[in-house]
C-alpha cells in the first residue's frame, strides 16, 4: 500500500539570502523536488508610477535611479530619451558619447553584481569579491564625475548633471585594463570549474520559443540563443557607431538556453562593453553638457514610447503628456519583472538547489519588479 | 598520561578529570585561532583583510565574538521541543569532542590508551548525526528539516568510503590502536603510512600510489562528514539559509560552530595519525640529539598540530575555492565513486600486504 504523502509547502522570503532583495517564493516541494513555484511581489512597492504623475519631468529622473537601483544610468538614459523624444531635443555629441560611455560603465557593474551573486548562490564566495572589487573601481569612476555611488541622478533632459573631471578618462582607461584580468580569474575559477557546471549546465533550459512567449528580452533571452540587442536592433543614442557583437547562447558545456548560457553570455557582454567603451572614450568631443537643457520643461501633448537595452534586458518608458509641468501618465516596462514570470515554469521538476540557480540566471532585482 | 597523573596526584578522580580536560583546553584554544584563521584565510584570498579592529590584526576577534554570544538571548522557537532543542548542542559537540579521547597528541599524552582506537572514534562520530538531526527537528522549521535531513544522508553515506578507508589502514598495520599505528611510522617522513610505511622492498613502492587513494578518499569523504565546501549543504546558506542550526542563537549557536571547528580538526587529526605519521617528527627529533628528554614530547605535540592544521587549513582553502554541489551530485559522488573505488583498493591493498 502506498503510503499517502503531500507536498510541503514552503515559504522562501522575503528574508532569504538568495531571493536577491525582497521576493517571496512560495514553493510546493515534494522531498527536494520543486513541484510549484509562486513568486509573490510587492514588497518594495513605492507607487514609481503614480508618483510620476505629480513631479515635473526632471523630479521623475533620480525616481528612476531607484527603479534597477544596480543599473540608475541605464534607467536615467531610457526615461530622459523618452522625455527628449517627446520634446524633439536633439542633445550635443558630448552629452551622447558620455552617456553611452556610462551607460556601458554601468552595464559592466551591474554584470558583476549578477554574475558575483550567481556565484554566491551555487556555493562559490570568492569570485563574488573578486567582481565587487571591480564593480567598486567603477563605482569610484561615477563617484568622481557626479559624486554618488549607486543613485546618480546624472543624465538629465537634454544634457548631463555634471560634465565629465579632468580624471574620468584615465581613470577609465585604467579600468580597462584591470578589468579584463579580473574576467580572465572569474573564468578560470568559477565559469569553468566542474561543479559549477554540473550545477548549472542543463538547469532551468528555456527553449527560444518559450523565451519570446514570455517577452524575456536581455541576456536571458539572449542566453537562448536569439540574437535580439536594441542596440543594434533598434539602436538609440549613438550606437550605431561602434562595433561590437552580440554574444548568444551556445550549449557550450549544456543545451542552449541553459543557466550556464545565461551566465555566460553576461560574462562575454562585459567584454563587449569593453570594446564599446574604448572605442568612444577617445573620441569625446568638446562641447558644453549643459547647452541643451531646457529652463522648464513642458512637453507638447502626445505619447512616447522608448526602450533601451538595460543590463537587465528591455526598459520601457511610456509616457504621456497632456502639455502640463507633469506627465499625465508613466507606464515602465521592467525587464526584471517580465523574466520573473518564466520562474515557475522554468523550475518545475527540479530541485530547490535548482530553483536557486535558475533564479540566480534570470538576474532579477526586485526595486524595478515592485516599482 | 593518566597514570602519570595518578602518580603524581595520587587521586584517580583528579587524575582523570584533568586528563580529560586537557583536550577540551586544546579544543578550546583551537577553535579560538581556527575561526580566526578562516577569516582571514578568506579574507586573504578574496582581496580583503579581515577583522583588524580587535588587537592586532584582529587576533583576539573570536574573544569578542564569544562574548557578545554570550550575551545574546537565547531563543527557543515557540514550537519547538524544548528538550530535544537544548540537548542537540550538547549532543553534536559532544560525539565531537568524545573523540579527542582516542587521538594521541604525543607520545606521553592519549586521553584513553584503547587498543579499539580507531574504531571507538568511528563510532563516537556517530553521535554527531544524531545530534543535527534532533536539531533539526526540534527546530520546528522547514528549512532546519530539511537541512537535518541532508545531514542525515550525507553523513551517514560518507561514513562508509570513509569507514573503508580506514579498514584498508587496519588491514595493512595489524592494529586499531591509534597509538600503534603511530608509533609505526616514526623516525624519518618516508616511514609514514601515505608513502608505504614501515614495509621494505617492493611492497612499500607497491603499496605507495594505493597508500594515496586510500589517503584520498579518506580525506574527500571526512570533508562530507564535517559538512565543509563543496560538501557543505547541510547549512547550505543560499538555499536552506542556514540549514539544522537557523533557530539557534547565543551560546547554542556557539556550540555547533565550536563542534564544526573541532570536527574539522578532529577529521583531520585522525587523517594525520593514520597517513601522516601521527605525532613522529618527519626529520627526527632536536630533544634526541640534544639529550634533552622533555623536549621530545614537546616537539611531538608541535608536529601533531602543525600537521592537523596544514590540513584544516586546506579545508579551508577548499571552502573558500569551490562552489557547492547539489543533493544528488553529493550522493553520486559517495555511492557511484568514492565507495567502489575504496573497496577496490582495499582488494588491491590486501593483495599487495599478502606479498
Amino acid at each position: 500500500m502506498a503510503l499517502k504523502t503531500e507536498e510541503l509547502v514552503l515559504n522562501m522570503g522575503p528574508q532569504h539570502p538568495s531571493t536577491h532583495g525582497v521576493l517571496r517564493l512560495l514553493v510546493e516541494l515534494d522531498g527536494e523536488l520543486v513541484v510549484n513555484v509562486k513568486p509573490i511581489i510587492g514588497y518594495l512597492h513605492r507607487c514609481f508610477e503614480k508618483h510620476c504623475e505629480a513631479l515635473s519631468y526632471n523630479q521623475i529622473v533620480p525616481y528612476t535611479d531607484r527603479l534597477d537601483y544596480l543599473a540608475s544610468m541605464s534607467n536615467n538614459l531610457s526615461y530622459v530619451m523618452g522625455v527628449e523624444k517627446l520634446m524633439g531635443i536633439q542633445v550635443p555629441e558630448r552629452v551622447e558619447y558620455i552617456r553611452v560611455i556610462m551607460a556601458e560603465l554601468q552595464r559592466i557593474a551591474s554584470h558583476t553584481v549578477a554574475l558575483g551573486t550567481y556565484g554566491l548562490d551555487i556555493g562559490a564566495f570568492t569570485p563574488f569579491l573578486f567582481l565587487f572589487r571591480d564593480r567598486e573601481k567603477i563605482l569610484d569612476i561615477f563617484e568622481a564625475t557626479c559624486g554618488a555611488r549607486l543613485l546618480y541622478n546624472y543624465i538629465w533632459v537634454g544634457g548631463l548633471s555634471h560634465d565629465i573631471p579632468d580624471e574620468f578618462v584615465p581613470m577609465v582607461k585604467k579600468f580597462i585594463k584591470e578589468f579584463r584580468p579580473t574576467i580572465e580569474e572569474v573564468n578560470e575559477l568559477l565559469s569553468f570549474n566542474k561543479i559549477f557546471i554540473e550545477r548549472t549546465a542543463n538547469i532551468g533550459v528555456l527553449p527560444p520559443d518559450t523565451a519570446i512567449n514570455y517577452g524575456i528580452t536581455g541576456p536571458s533571452l539572449r542566453g537562448s540563443g536569439i540574437k535580439w540587442d536594441l542596440r543594434k536592433n533598434d539602436p538609440y543614442s549613438i550606437y550605431d557607431r561602434f562595433e561590437f557583437d552580440i554574444p548568444v547562447g551556445e550549449g557550450k558545456v549544456g543545451t542552449v538556453g541553459d543557466s550556464w548560457d545565461r551566465y555566460w553570455v553576461r560574462m562575454l557582454e562585459m567584454e563587449q562593453s569593453l570594446r564599446i567603451i574604448e572605442q568612444a572614450i577617445d573620441n569625446i568631443p568638446d562641447g558644453d553638457v549643459h547647452e541643451m537643457v531646457p529652463k522648464r520643461i513642458k512637453a507638447p501633448k502626445g505619447n512616447v514610447y522608448v526602450r533601451a537595452e538595460n543590463p537587465k534586458g528591455e526598459l520601457g518608458f511610456f509616457i504621456l503628456s497632456d502639455g502640463k509641468n507633469n506627465p499625465f501618465r508613466v507606464k515602465v516596462r521592467p525587464p526584471s519583472f517580465v523574466n520573473l514570470s518564466v520562474l515557475g515554469e522554468l523550475s518545475k521538476g527540479y530541485l530547490v538547489a535548482d530553483l536557486i540557480a535558475i533564479l540566480g540566471s534570470l538576474d532579477i532585482v526586485l526595486g524595478e519588479i515592485d516599482r | 598520561m593518566y597514570d602519570l597523573l595518578t602518580n603524581l596526584l595520587g587521586n584517580q578522580i583528579v587524575a582523570y578529570v584533568i586528563a580529560a580536560s586537557l583536550p577540551l583546553i586544546f579544543v578550546l584554544t583551537f577553535v579560538l585561532f581556527a575561526v580566526l584563521a578562516e577569516r582571514k584565510v578568506s579574507a586573504h584570498m578574496q582581496d580583503r583583510l579581515g577583522p583588524m579592529r580587535v588587537g592586532w590584526h584582529g587576533i583576539i576577534q573570536t574573544l569578542a565574538d564569544m562574548l557578545k554570544l554570550l550575551q545574546k538571548e537565547d531563543i527557543v522557537p515557540e514550537g519547538a521541543d524544548k528538550t530535544l532543542f537544548n540537548l542537540a548542542p550538547l549532543l553534536t559537540f559532544l560525539g565531537t569532542y568524545a573523540a579527542f579521547a582516542a587521538i594521541p597528541f604525543a607520545g606521553i599524552y592519549v586521553g584513553s590508551s584503547t587498543a579499539i582506537g580507531i574504531y571507538y572514534v568511528t563510532a563516537v562520530s556517530g553521535l554527531v548525526v544524531a545530534g543535527l538531526l534532533l536539531a533539526g527537528w526540534a527546530s520546528d522549521n522547514k528549512y532546519s528539516l530539511y537541512g537535518a535531513m541532508r545531514t542525515a544522508a550525507q553523513i551517514v553515506s560518507y561514513e562508509i568510503p570513509t569507514a573503508i578507508a580506514i579498514l584498508t589502514m587496519v588491514m595493512v598495520s595489524g592494529t586499531l590502536s591509534l597509538m600503534k599505528i603511530s608509533d609505526m611510522q616514526t623516525a624519518h617522513f618516508w616511514n609514514w603510512w601515505i608513502l608505504g610505511g614501515p614495509e621494505t622492498g617492493i611492497v612499500k613502492f607497491l603499496l605507495i600510489p594505493f597508500m594515496i587513494i586510500t589517503f584520498l578518499i579518506y580525506y574527500i569523504s571526512s570533508l562530507a562528514e564535517v559538512n565543509r565546501t563543496p560538501f557543505d549543504l547541510p547549512e547550505a546558506e543560499s538555499e536552506l539559509v542556514s540549514g539544522y542550526h537557523t533557530e539557534y542563537s547565543g551560546m547554542k549557536f556557539a556550540f555547533f560552530f565550536l563542534a564544526e571547528y573541532a570536527n574539522m580538526f578532529a577529521v583531520s587529526a585522525i587523517a594525520v595519525t593514520l597517513f601522516l605519521g601521527g605525532f613522529h617528527s618527519p626529520i627526527g627529533y632536536l630533544g634526541h640529539s640534544l639529550g634533552i628528554d622533555w623536549l621530545v614530547p614537546v616537539e611531538q605535540f608541535f608536529w601533531f598540530t602543525f600537521k592537523g592544521t596544514a590540513l584544516v587549513f586546506v579545508q579551508m582553502w577548499l571552502r573558500w575555492t569551490l562552489p557547492r554541489v547539489r543533493v544528488d551530485q553529493l550522493m553520486v559522488i559517495c555511492w557511484k565513486y568514492l565507495i567502489p573505488y575504496a573497496v577496490v583498493n582495499l582488494i588491491i591493498v590486501g593483495i599487495i600486504t599478502l606479498l
